[in-house]
């Protein structure tokens, strides 16, 4: 009698999901709710909250439902949080993950589960998508090396510099930034003098900024988060005085906006980003406008951060691609696969493509950090450059000749 | 002092070499061969320097956790909460009075109350029982961490320093000679320098406490023989109370140091426990004098290994710790 009532009670479950799973879509998100990077995992998911906002959670007559999952932007809390959505959860999309490595982990995971879709949320290292990619992994948003496009330039041509040192955390990211920044300012004849890799979470920056060169004509931080706020600190109190360039996290409103007043070195700094946060775009303008409408002022940056954008595009990418196909998720998902293989969005920061690595072609922008007068910071644009690939412009051939980006790739030479 | 040195004659030698070489390294200019070979000596002088600082603040949350255990035989593995609990309490008092002093005042009160609360609610009710009061204690650190991410967040705070002592300040201490004759002095950060010194006058302080006065007579009656100490009259429960408070109040100004100099967010709070622990065995259990030499010694390894061997710099600090229970396990300056 027993066995038979656990039968029925198994049976009404079953059903139960079964009449579940045909009204809803369930979708995993995981972003950096813990460590360093928790600033930008939650500014990440207020660009996905505002993204459901606009576009709304239906698709056709099925309802999304999205499942939250915390890392802390080291490789193996994104795969468990991955896994976690996958086997517990049971969650058919992912939008996934936010850092670097994680990105890395993500893709390579992602082929163990090839009937299911992964959109990334917004990480950046270059060889996730540029070596042995996911045919399941998609991309809307440029890599590190992409974001930097247009910065050597502008700082060997306009600025005047010649000679520059790096300081950067020790990952797939930064590596990938600095890539970008080195085969730009180097191609032109710029020198950079030292590059130092710091861990990530590092707190004490003394002996790293004693150790800065001093005879160079800028100092290029490639640092996010805590480690940002934590370097600016010790470079006020140190007595810096260098000027500055910046990576994409590291002039971004999760620092800009951070409390206290050392982010005021940063004024007249020179960077590079998938955003720029004057932007007159009036696409640019709206979403601004959303992101500040989603969210008491107290609990958002004034202005979203490329975290923020970056989990809007993905999910709207997403949303936009399963509304193309109905929500129809049959065949291993292959007609959504296809839809977002090929769908061409008109994201808040310039049009957004895959290439055929479903890597993004998206456009860039060249910026430098003002103050509004009212002791906000906020990055104005210098130059827009539309139509960024993975390969920077170079041919396929010559851009494989350069190697991976590492702690020493590339050579400070002309490719 | 000198029964060290006619115990070992041999290390007593090596030691004085090594301060000798040491001192030199600081106050001469270095010839160039040796910049070459090893980096300016700017940096080399950066580091040491901050490596001592950083040992400051190792010993202010370490001395707290080294006093509990050497009376209590607790190993509150809540310390580390303690400390993250101390600088956002700093945090906010910074903010709503624009006090840094009064952010220091108000974090060792406040976590020297948490700790009271800890001992008569917790600890008191377990006593003696150390493998239970361990596993307590790792519970409620990952509790207070829970609690404290709910009403914090994720974000990282910033004590904001007091305008006079944002800046640098030159040192007394040579690094190059410009090719003009005029010597370049060290620049430093001089709120590292204000925090140092207040770390050593602390130390300073409870060394005299611990040696010189009655309370400390009794506390250290009570790290030997409890029972004893007990049974004479004195009021033990009592001294556990007041010398928790003090470790826990230590924490919380640890906790504010670090929210000055580095910044406080969740995580934190593992990170130094794993640091005094670390400093704590180096030092040796329960003595104050070993977690300065402990703090000192993490401290250098940590900025010296940042910036001369960067890839395998976290390695050098539990290096040193494998090497001390290998060789001396009982901690450098353990009594017993």
């Amino acid at each position: 009698m027993r066995r038979v009532g656990f039968a029925v009670v198994t049976a009404l479950l079953l059903s139960g999901t079964a009449a579940f799973a045909q009204e809803k879509i369930k979708v995993g998100v995981t972003a950096t709710l813990e460590g360093t990077y928790t600033v930008l995992g939650e500014d990440g998911m207020r660009g996905h909250v505002t993204a459901l906002n606009v576009l709304g959670k239906k698709v056709g007559d099925k309802e999304l439902e999205f499942v939250v999952a915390s890392t802390d932007a080291t490789p193996d809390s994104a795969v468990r949080a991955v896994r976690k959505l996958i086997e517990q959860d049971k969650v058919q999309i992912l939008l996934s993950p936010l850092s670097g490595d994680e990105g890395i982990a993500v893709k390579n995971f992602a082929k163990t589960h090839p009937e299911l879709t992964f959109v990334n949320a917004a990480s950046g290292a270059q060889e996730t998508t540029y070596v042995d990619p996911a045919p399941n992994f998609f991309r809307f948003n440029m890599d590190g090396a992409q974001w930097q496009v247009g910065l050597g330039k502008y700082a060997y041509e306009t600025k005047g510099y010649r000679k520059i040192a790096t300081v950067g955390e020790d990952y797939s990211f930064i590596y990938t930034q600095v890539f970008g920044l080195a085969l730009e300012f180097c191609g032109l004849g710029g020198k950079i003098s030292s590059r130092q890799w710091v861990p990530l979470g590092t707190k004490d920056f003394a002996s790293v900024i004693a150790a800065l060169p001093d005879d160079v004509d800028a100092i290029y931080l490639g640092l996010g988060g805590a480690d940002a706020v934590n370097f600016l600190n010790q470079y006020q109190q140190a007595g810096g005085k260098a000027h500055l360039m910046g990576g994409s996290i590291m002039i971004d409103q999760t620092i800009l906006s951070s409390k206290g007043n050392a982010k005021n070195a940063l004024i007249g700094t020179i960077a590079a980003s998938g955003q720029a946060d004057t932007w007159e775009d009036p696409r640019w303008q709206k979403f601004v406008k959303a992101y500040q409408d989603s969210f008491p002022p107290e609990k958002r940056f004034p202005s979203p951060s490329l975290l923020a954008t970056n989990y809007y595009d993905s999910t709207m990418a997403l949303i936009l691609a399963l509304r193309e196909v109905n929500g129809d998720l049959s065949d291993n998902q292959s007609k959504l696969k296809a839809a977002l293989a090929k769908i061409e969005i008109d994201a808040p920061n310039g049009k957004i493509k895959l290439d055929s690595n479903r890597q993004a072609i998206g456009t860039n922008f060249v910026t430098e950090v003002v103050d509004d007068g009212k002791g906000a910071l906020f990055s104005k644009v210098v130059k827009v450059i539309p139509d960024v690939n993975q390969t920077l412009g170079y041919d396929a051939a010559t851009f494989a000749k350069i190697g991976l980006p590492s702690r020493t790739v590339p050579e400070c030479k002309k490719y | 002092m000198s029964r060290f040195i006619e115990r070992h004659p041999i290390w007593s030698l090596v030691i004085l070499l090594a301060v000798a070489c040491l001192a030199w390294l600081i106050i001469a200019v270095w010839p160039p061969g040796l910049e070459e070979a090893v980096g300016r000596k700017k940096v080399f002088l950066s580091a040491v320097f901050n490596g001592i600082t950083l040992g400051g603040l190792y010993f202010l949350v370490a001395s707290g956790f080294t006093l509990i255990f050497g009376l209590m035989r607790n190993v509150n593995l809540a310390h580390g909460s303690l400390y993250l609990f101390g600088g956002y309490v700093g945090y906010g008092i910074s903010t709503a009075t624009g006090s840094w002093i009064l952010a220091f005042i108000a974090a060792f009160i406040v976590v020297a109350v948490v700790g009271v609360l800890l001992q008569l609610l917790v600890f008191r009710r377990m006593e003696g029982q150390d493998l239970r009061q361990t596993m307590v204690t790792i519970g409620l650190s990952i509790v207070f961490a829970d609690l404290m991410l709910w009403a914090f967040g994720g974000d990282f705070y910033q004590i904001q320093t007091p305008a006079w002592l944002v800046g640098p300040v030159q040192l007394p201490l040579m690094t190059a000679m410009k090719s003009s004759g005029e010597a370049v002095f060290l620049q430093y950060p001089l709120v590292r320098l204000v925090i140092f010194c207040g770390s050593v006058v602390i130390g300073v302080l409870m060394w005299l406490a611990l040696n010189r006065t009655r309370v400390g007579m009794i506390v250290r009656a009570g790290v030997d023989d409890r029972e004893i100490l007990a049974a004479t009259g004195v009021q033990i429960q009592l001294v556990f109370v007041l010398v928790f408070a003090l470790g826990a109040g230590l924490a919380g100004i640890a906790g504010v140091v670090g929210g000055t100099f580095q910044s406080i967010s969740p995580g934190e709070d593992t990170r130094f426990l794993l640091a005094s622990l670390v400093v704590v065995i180096v030092g040796g259990m329960g003595s104050i004098p070993g977690a300065a030499l402990g703090a000192v010694i993490i401290g250098l390894a940590e900025q010296l290994g940042s910036v001369y061997i960067p890839t395998y710099a976290i390695v050098v600090t539990f290096l040193i710790m494998v090497l001390v229970l290998a060789l001396r396990p009982q901690g450098l300056l353990a009594r017993r």
